[in-house]
């Protein structure tokens, strides 16, 4: 049971990564459109991220072994 | 600065806690004990950092007779078994002796206190979990250590800060030059932002407490003292379950019609039925998986910082060469900065979603639909 849940950790992290990347990359093109709404922008990015950051150490306590 | 004598003895007791671990962490993973390979060692003690623990155990080492030496502050056990039973936790000698009070004895056994028999035997069950009786456990922990020192640190720091605004006409003294900024973004761009002009003076205090009691509490953890408070589920758990209270007490009439009733007057009942079938059990999960996702957050975010940091000082011993373990300290002195940048984090986060949920309880309804029947 190890290797399957070693790739499904694997998994996870990928996933997160890229959710968590395309969230940074829009925001910075939103920044660079929109540079006065840096604070705002920057606030929903940081919240949004901490919500699939969540559910990725959730994914992540899922697979752990114990 | 430094003419403010509560700064100087804050610095004076971290530089005190900081000295004495570097020392500690150190010598005791290099100590290696016979019968046991260096990797197994190196886990063991990454999961011994991980929990609490009954003492402050500093470092040990072996001296020239082969003797095992601990060196730490024992802390009190406090234990309740058909009676208060009170003795310091340097009676067990981390776990190798047994402590006999009337007729009980009692075992620390990987951290955790059970009631044996007077050789000290350990029953298991098939997986190999101790299955002796436990005492209820009231101890002075680490953590609780820990937390009733932030406790204090943040109650002198803030009323010397209230107290300078008055003395001071208006202005700011020494450290608070340091932490008004902070509050007055808490107070500004979190919580008038999230919750509103007119309510967010009632959740101010919560806001503020649970911002400086996250952060302080994780940068204790990324100092060598060995201290994992918010890395701990029972802690984050405590602090979610505050947030859900505070949540669900002050929620205006709104937010539970909004919760039952999601649609309100934009559809006739009938269309409604075979929505709400899905719609209100998810909006009730949806009560539970907020505060939930808020204590899996920090708790994880602690934990998963602390095994990197520590995984990667074990790595040095286990390369013993040059090449290897230079690389090894420059990766954790690296992570170890993104930590501090992860501890501030962690606390806005934590504090910026307990005010939007907040704010979501405390709406009011000024906007009445128009009904389309």
């Amino acid at each position: 049971m190890t290797i399957p849940r070693i790739v499904g950790a694997g998994l996870i992290v990928i996933g997160v990564g890229v959710g968590i990347g395309r969230i940074g990359g829009q925001a910075m093109e939103a920044i660079a459109r929109q540079p006065e709404a840096y604070g705002k922008i920057q606030t929903a990015m940081l919240i949004v991220a901490a919500l699939i950051e969540g559910i990725g150490f959730a994914a992540l306590f899922a697979t752990a072994e114990n | 600065m430094m003419h403010n004598p509560l700064l100087r003895k804050f610095l004076l007791v971290l530089t005190f806690f900081y000295g004495l671990s570097v020392f500690g962490n150190s010598v005791e993973v290099s100590s290696e004990e016979k019968g046991k390979d260096l990797k197994t060692e190196i886990d063991e003690y990454i999961q011994h950092h991980l929990k609490d623990s009954h003492d402050f155990s500093l470092f040990s080492y072996t001296d020239e007779a082969g003797e095992i030496h601990h060196v730490g502050l024992p802390l009190p056990i406090i234990l309740w078994d058909n009676g208060l039973v009170v003795f310091s936790s340097s009676k067990f000698h981390h776990g190798e002796e047994l402590v006999t009070v009337g007729d009980n004895t009692y075992k620390l056994y990987h951290g955790k206190i059970y009631k044996t028999d007077s050789e000290g035997t350990i029953t298991y069950d098939e997986k190999h979990h101790a299955t002796n009786d436990k005492p209820l456990d009231f101890s002075m922990t680490k953590s609780v250590v820990m937390i009733i020192i932030t406790g204090l640190i943040m109650f002198f720091l803030f009323r010397g800060l209230a107290r300078s605004y008055r003395t001071n006409g208006g202005i700011a003294k020494g450290a608070g030059r340091f932490f008004e900024p902070i509050i007055l973004y808490i107070r500004d761009d979190i919580a008038i932002a999230t919750i509103g002009e007119k309510k967010y003076q009632k959740y101010m205090p919560f806001l503020l407490t649970i911002f400086f009691f996250i952060w302080f509490l994780n940068m204790f953890g990324l100092t060598p003292l060995g201290v994992n408070v918010t890395g701990n589920i029972a802690i984050t758990t405590a602090l979610a379950i505050l947030t859900f209270l505070i949540t669900n007490l002050s929620a205006t009439k709104t937010y539970w019609k909004h919760l039952v009733d999601p649609l309100g007057h934009s559809m006739p009942w009938y269309a409604k039925i075979p929505l709400y079938i899905i719609l209100i059990p998810i909006e009730l999960l949806g009560l539970f998986i907020k505060p939930f996702s808020l204590l899996i957050r920090l708790y994880a975010n602690m934990q998963a910082g602390h095994i990197v940091i520590m995984s990667l000082i074990g790595l040095m011993f286990i390369f013993k060469n040059w090449i290897g373990s230079s690389l090894s300290f420059g990766l954790a002195f690296a992570i170890s900065l993104i930590e501090i940048l992860v501890a501030v984090l962690q606390a806005y986060i934590f504090t910026m979603l307990s005010a939007l949920y907040f704010g979501f309880a405390s709406e009011e309804h000024d906007h009445e639909e128009a009904p389309l029947v």
